[in-house]
């Protein structure tokens, strides 16, 4: 297990892996707001939680469909099958290996960007917290989309289609969490559902994703 | 250790192509399936790794027994020679990369990555992982495609090894391995009879 999150995080960092992109398309979106909106704080400062999250989706969404495609189309997903480790396992590896190139990139870099947003100042602890528990939710969901699309010619843009509403409830609760903290109204209640939606994905959807994959292995 | 293999049937894209396939091989022995292009042989040998599901019969077979080598070589083309190795190692619980390196005469290469192998390279490479799996039983779906005259002597030699150790090799080929003591299985015979669906149901099953 620890031999395939190694393995996983070597190829991203190595040319092509695709390591950085979403952190850069994150940082340009944040960039591009502010010159189509407008330089009025007010009104940024209003929008920066919901455009920062829908910003951190999105570039979740970008590298999804490498997940398990490379591995199927060089064969790897065929031998990992028949390795000794259990499928849902891969599938739960790849997914954090996931999450550690990509979603935790984006928490780290958000705050930054949350300057160029103009967001309000107590909201940068909650933005952190709620990215931070919401990412990993973006990065199973969109296994379980990458493992539904695997093996599809030009799967991708299907699984884009699969997996964006299910990656709604998490972007409503993460939201929210931004925008009570930065409002200075009690923002626990969000969190916390956003905790759960997490835990309870990261729970259950490994299997439905392992399942998903024996089929399109066929 | 043995695979006893009964009455299977198995199908490809829903299309039922073998069925009444019995086999049985013993620890030391090698089975060469043999059949014209579309016959069979990589949809019983990924029956076979359970890879999918067969229609019928039995496959009885210890657990975590087999090493399944298909088509594709599953190497990461950004990864070295010896790097690609000792993940496979790794995920199997085995050791012994360099001896496997040194069986397919891939030494001189260790340090280079998968993607600047010439496509015989590879294939050895991809080979060479069936030696890190530990796994008794070899399922090789055409092992020798790609490489040239000297490598199918040394693979023939390499699975000769494996045989003597107590191993077992179960593969689809067209090409002789000088294996003498292999046994033939021609599949031609198991084709499976056309039938027509029974019902407007089964038709999208």
């Amino acid at each position: 297990m620890i031999a395939l999150l190694t393995r996983d995080l070597r190829l991203a960092i190595r040319a092509g892996g695709g390591f950085g992109l979403g952190l850069a398309f994150f940082l340009i979106l944040a960039v591009l707001v502010p010159l189509g909106v407008g330089p009025e704080g007010r009104v940024l400062a209003l929008i920066a939680p919901g455009i920062l999250w829908v910003g951190a989706l999105l570039a979740c969404l970008l590298s999804l469909d490498r997940m398990f495609a490379l591995d199927f189309e060089d064969g790897s997903l065929d031998l990992l099958a028949t390795a000794p480790i259990p499928l849902e396992g891969v599938v739960a590896i790849k997914a954090l290996a996931h999450w550690l190139t990509t979603g935790l990139p984006l928490v780290l870099a958000a705050p930054v960007l949350g300057i160029l947003l103009n967001l309000p100042g107590p909201a940068y602890g909650w933005l952190v917290l709620s990215l931070l528990l919401g990412t990993p939710a973006l990065s199973v969901i969109g296994a379980f989309g990458a493992a539904l699309t695997v093996g599809l010619k030009r799967g991708g843009l299907l699984m884009s289609l699969l997996v964006l509403p299910l990656y709604v409830p998490t972007l409503v609760f993460g939201a929210e969490a931004v925008s009570r903290g930065a409002q200075g109204l009690p923002a626990a209640t969000p969190l916390l559902l956003l905790a759960g939606i997490t835990a309870g994905s990261a729970a259950l959807l490994p299997f439905a994703a392992a399942h998903a994959l024996r089929i399109n292995l066929r | 250790m043995e695979l006893v293999v009964s009455d299977l049937a198995c199908a490809r894209g829903g299309i039922p192509l073998l069925e009444g396939v019995s086999l049985r091989l013993d620890a030391g022995a090698a089975l060469v399936l043999r059949g014209p292009n579309g016959c069979g042989k990589t949809t019983l040998l990924r029956t076979l790794a359970g890879l999918q599901p067969a229609l019928g019969g039995t496959i009885s077979c210890p657990p975590d027994a087999m090493a399944y080598a298909g088509h594709a070589d599953g190497l990461k083309a950004v990864l070295s020679v010896a790097e690609n190795l000792h993940f496979w190692a790794a995920i199997h619980g085995q050791t012994g990369v360099p001896e496997a390196i040194a069986a397919m005469n891939l030494t001189d290469l260790a340090d280079r990555q998968a993607q600047h192998l010439s496509a015989g390279q590879k294939r050895r490479l991809g080979l060479a992982r069936l030696m890190v799996t530990g796994r008794w039983l070899w399922v090789l779906d055409e092992p020798t495609v790609s490489l040239d005259a000297a490598s199918v002597a040394l693979f023939g030699s390499v699975v000769r090894a494996h045989l003597a150790g107590g191993g077992a090799a179960l593969m689809a080929t067209h090409i002789d391995l000088g294996l003498n003591e292999a046994q033939l299985l021609d599949l031609t015979p198991y084709r499976a009879r056309a039938h027509a669906p029974d019902g407007f149901d089964e038709a999208f099953l």
